[in-house]
C-alpha cells in the first residue's frame, strides 16, 4: 500500500488557497522532495500531512489512513522538523528530549542514545536559549525521530546546519534512514539527489510532479521565476 | 435564497410593532405608582428578554458550528449575538431612564436583573474584539463559537448567582406576567412578539445583506480575477465572510464531521 | 492520560522554575496590592465586607497574572503542534494546565492570606482559618478552569494580554460574589460566623458546570 495518497488536495485560509488540486502517490521508503518559493504551500501540505491542518477538500490518506476522519492513528507515526524547533527554549535538550518521549510513550533510554547521536550530550544540561541555532536544530532533529516515525516530513532539514552537521544528522533523516521522506527543499542540486519523486509547487497549485530521474534543474530552476 | 420572505417577514413586523404600540399608548392602563413613565417597561423588558433570548441562540447556533464546521452556522452565531448587542444597548438605556423616573437615579445595584444584564453586556462587549484579534477565518469562527458558547452557559448561571446576592427583594412588574393584570399582562405579550420579530427581521436583513456581499465578491473576482491583497486586506472585520467556495468546503467538512 | 498529565506538569514545573515568571509576581503583586489599598481606604484596619473584598479583589488581580502567562510558552514556542503530534488524548493539556493554575492560587494564597492577616485585618485570621481555606479552596477550583478556558481563548490572538483580563473578569464575577459572600461572615470583627451554606454550593456548583464547559469545548482551541 502507498505510504501517502493524496487527490484533489486543498486548503484554505480565508479567501486565499494556501493549497488546491494537490494530487501525488508515494511509496513506502520513498522520498518525495516539494520545490516551490516562499509561500507556495510547502509548509502547509507538511502541516496536513502532520494531521495538524484538516484538509478542506480531497482525500489525504498517511499511512494506510485517511485524514482528518482517522488522524489520531496517524499520530505518533510521523516525525515533524519543520522551521519552529518544537522545543522549549528554558528546558535543556535532555529535559525537552525525555517530555517529549513521555508524550510518545518512548523509553529514557532513547533520549540518551540520540543525544548521543546528534552529538548533543556535552551540552545537552544548558537551556536552549544558550545553544546556537544549529544546535538547536540538532536536538530538534533528534526530537522529530525520537518515536522512531515510519514517515518523516522535514522542511528544509539542513537550514543551520553546517557540513559536519549535515553528515552527522544524515543516518537519522538522511537516505540511509530508509525512512519514507517528504522533503521542502529550496536546494535543486542536493534535493534531486535524494528525490524518487519530485513535486513542484507554484502559488498552491502543483506546477510539476514526475520521478526525479525525470527532472532536470532547469526544471525546479523555472518554479522560482 | 436568504432574501426570500424578508418582504413578508418586514410587513408582519411593522404591523405588529405598530399594534403593539397602539396598544401600549390607547389600551393598557395607566399605573397605579409609576404613571405613565411604567409605559417604558413595555419596551425596556421585551428588549431584554429578546436579548437574552439572541444569547443563547447564539450559542446554540455556536454549538451547530462546531459539530458541522460550516461557516454558515459561525454567520448565523455571529448576526445573533451581534443583533443582541444592539438590542442589549437599548435594554440598558431605557432601563437606566426608567431607574431614573422611579427611583431617582440612573443606576440602582438593588435590581438584581438589571445588575446581570450589564455583567452578561459587558462580557459580550468582547466577542468582536476577540473575533478581530484572530487572523486566520477558520480559527476566527472556532475560537468565536466558543466563546458564544461559554457565554450563552454563563447568562443563566449568572443571573442565578446575582439573584442570590441581591439582598433586596423588590416587589417586582419585571419577568413574570402573572401578577400583571390582564390588559397589561395582554399589552406585555403584544409587545415582546413584536420585539420578536424586529430581532428576527434585524437577523434576516443582516444575513441577507452579508450574503449577497459575498456573491458580489464572487462574482466580481470571476470578472476580474485574483482580488489585491490590498483590498482584501481592507475588508478584514470582526464580522465573519462567506467564502465564495463554502458550500464547497462544506460538503467535505459534513463528509468529515464525525 | 494520566502518564500524559504528569509528563506535561513536569514540564510546567521546569519551565516554571527556571523562570519564575509567573508565581513570584503574583504574590509580590498581592502584597504590593494590599499596601496599596491601606492608602487608597485610609484604613488600617479591615474587617467583614470590606474584608472579603479586598481579599477576593486583590486574589483574582493576581490571578489574572498567572493566567495571562498560562499558555504563552506552549504558543510561542511550538508547544501546542508538539502536544498536537503526539497521539495523546488533548483533555491531558486541559488537566494539566488546570492543577498548574490550582497550583499558583495555593501558593499565591500561602503568601497573600498571612500578609493579608499581618498588614490590614482586623480580627486575628487564625480562628477563620479552617472556613477560609476551604472556601478559597472552591475559589480556586473556578478561577482555575475558567482562567484555563479563558487563556487558551486568547492566548493566539493578536491582543492576548487585554483580552485574557477582559474575558475573565465577567465570567468570575460570581465566583466573587459566591467567595467573598462566604468569607466576609469569616472576616467579621464581632460575632465571626461560619459561611451560609447557599454561597459554597453557589461556588460548587459554578465550578462544577464549568469544569464540563471546559472540558467539552478545549479541544477546539487546539486544532488549527
Amino acid at each position: 500500500m502507498a505510504a501517502l495518497h493524496v487527490e484533489g488536495l486543498a486548503r484554505r485560509y480565508g479567501e486565499r488557497e494556501a493549497l488546491s488540486g494537490v494530487t501525488l502517490t508515494l511509496e513506502a521508503g520513498q522520498t518525495l522532495v516539494v520545490f516551490g518559493p516562499n509561500g507556495a504551500g510547502k509548509t502547509t501540505l507538511l502541516r496536513v500531512l502532520a494531521t495538524l491542518l484538516r484538509p478542506h477538500a480531497g482525500t489525504v490518506s498517511v499511512l494506510g489512513s485517511s485524514l482528518p476522519e482517522q488522524s489520531w492513528a496517524v499520530r505518533g507515526r510521523v516525525g515533524l522538523l519543520g522551521h519552529e524547533p518544537l522545543l522549549y527554549r528554558e528546558l535543556t535538550a535532555r529535559e525537552n528530549l525525555r517530555f517529549h518521549a513521555r508524550l510518545h510513550g518512548v523509553a529514557d533510554g532513547r533520549v540518551d542514545e540520540l543525544l548521543d547521536a546528534v552529538a548533543m550530550t556535552a551540552r545537552g544540561r544548558e537551556p536552549l536559549r544558550t545553544l546556537s541555532r544549529g544546535m538547536v536544530q540538532r536536538v530538534a532533529v533528534a526530537r522529530a525521530v525520537l518515536h522512531d516515525p515510519e514517515l518523516l516530513l522535514l522542511d528544509e532539514p539542513h537550514s543551520n546546519l553546517d557540513p559536519a552537521a549535515i553528515e552527522l544528522v544524515s543516518p537519522l533523516i538522511g537516505s540511509a534512514s530508509r525512512r519514507t521522506r517528504v522533503i521542502c527543499s529550496h536546494d535543486p542540486t542536493g534535493g534531486l539527489a535524494e528525490a524518487d519523486v519530485v513535486l513542484g509547487l507554484r502559488a498552491g497549485r502543483p506546477a510539476l510532479l514526475a520521478p526525479a530521474s525525470e527532472v532536470d534543474r532547469s526544471q525546479i530552476a523555472e518554479l522560482y521565476r | 435564497m436568504y432574501g426570500k420572505g424578508l418582504r413578508a417577514l418586514s410587513i408582519a413586523t411593522v404591523a405588529a410593532m405598530a399594534l403593539a404600540l397602539s396598544l401600549v399608548f390607547f389600551y393598557a392602563p395607566l399605573d397605579a405608582e409609576q404613571g405613565f413613565l411604567q409605559k417604558i417597561f413595555y419596551l425596556h423588558v421585551p428588549l431584554a428578554i429578546v436579548a437574552l433570548c439572541g444569547f443563547v441562540l447564539g450559542a446554540l447556533l455556536a454549538i451547530a458550528h462546531l459539530r458541522t464546521r460550516d461557516p454558515r452556522w459561525d454567520m448565523r452565531s455571529y448576526v445573533a449575538i451581534h443583533m443582541s448587542l444592539i438590542f442589549g444597548v437599548g435594554a440598558l438605556i431605557t432601563g437606566s431612564i426608567w431607574a431614573k423616573g422611579s427611583w431617582g437615579h440612573w443606576w440602582v445595584w438593588s435590581e438584581p436583573t438589571l445588575v446581570s444584564f450589564l455583567i452578561v453586556f459587558l462580557l459580550y462587549a468582547t466577542y468582536q474584539p476577540l473575533r478581530f484579534a484572530i487572523e486566520d477565518p477558520e480559527r476566527q469562527a472556532r475560537y468565536a463559537s466558543v466563546f458564544a458558547i461559554t457565554a450563552g452557559a454563563f447568562v443563566p448561571l449568572n443571573f442565578m448567582a446575582v439573584r442570590l446576592a441581591s439582598a433586596y427583594v423588590h416587589p417586582r412588574v419585571l419577568g413574570s406576567t402573572s401578577n400583571l393584570p390582564g390588559p397589561m399582562a395582554l399589552t406585555f405579550l403584544v409587545s415582546l412578539a413584536a420585539m420578536a420579530l424586529l430581532y428576527a427581521t434585524l437577523c434576516k436583513f443582516e444575513l441577507t445583506a452579508k450574503h449577497t456581499r459575498a456573491q458580489l465578491r464572487a462574482l466580481r473576482r470571476r470578472l476580474l480575477g485574483e482580488i489585491p491583497d490590498a483590498q482584501a486586506r481592507r475588508t478584514r472585520s470582526a464580522a465573519p465572510t462567506l467564502q465564495p467556495g463554502a458550500t464547497v468546503g462544506t460538503q467535505a467538512a459534513s463528509r468529515t464531521a464525525l | 492520560m494520566s502518564r500524559t498529565v504528569a509528563a506535561l506538569l513536569r514540564k510546567e514545573l521546569l519551565v516554571e522554575l527556571r523562570t519564575l515568571e509567573s508565581v513570584p509576581a503574583m504574590s509580590l503583586f498581592a502584597v504590593t496590592t494590599f499596601v496599596v489599598f491601606h492608602f487608597a481606604l485610609n484604613r488600617s484596619v479591615v474587617d467583614g465586607d470590606l474584608a472579603a473584598g479586598i481579599l477576593w479583589v486583590t486574589l483574582l488581580f493576581a490571578a489574572i497574572l498567572g493566567v495571562n502567562r498560562l499558555f504563552v510558552a506552549d504558543a510561542d514556542q511550538g508547544g501546542f503542534d508538539a502536544f498536537l503530534l503526539a497521539p495523546v488524548d488533548r483533555t491531558a493539556m486541559l488537566v494539566a494546565k488546570v492543577i498548574t493554575l490550582l497550583a499558583y492560587l495555593v501558593v499565591l494564597e500561602l503568601v497573600a492570606v498571612p500578609a493579608f492577616g499581618l498588614l490590614l485585618l482586623g480580627p486575628s485570621i487564625g480562628d477563620a482559618l479552617p472556613d477560609l481555606i476551604g472556601v478559597l479552596a472552591l475559589g480556586d477550583l473556578g478561577v482555575a478552569v475558567i482562567g484555563t478556558l479563558v487563556a487558551a481563548l486568547a492566548v493566539r490572538t493578536r491582543a492576548r494580554d487585554l483580552l485574557g483580563p477582559l474575558l475573565g473578569l465577567p465570567l468570575l464575577v460570581p465566583i466573587v460574589i459566591g467567595g467573598a459572600r462566604a468569607t466576609s461572615p469569616l472576616l467579621a470583627s464581632v460575632h465571626p460566623t461560619a459561611p451560609a451554606a447557599r454561597w459554597l454550593l453557589t461556588l460548587g456548583l459554578y465550578d462544577l458546570v464549568f469544569g464540563l464547559i471546559a472540558y467539552a469545548l478545549f479541544d477546539f482551541l487546539l486544532e488549527d
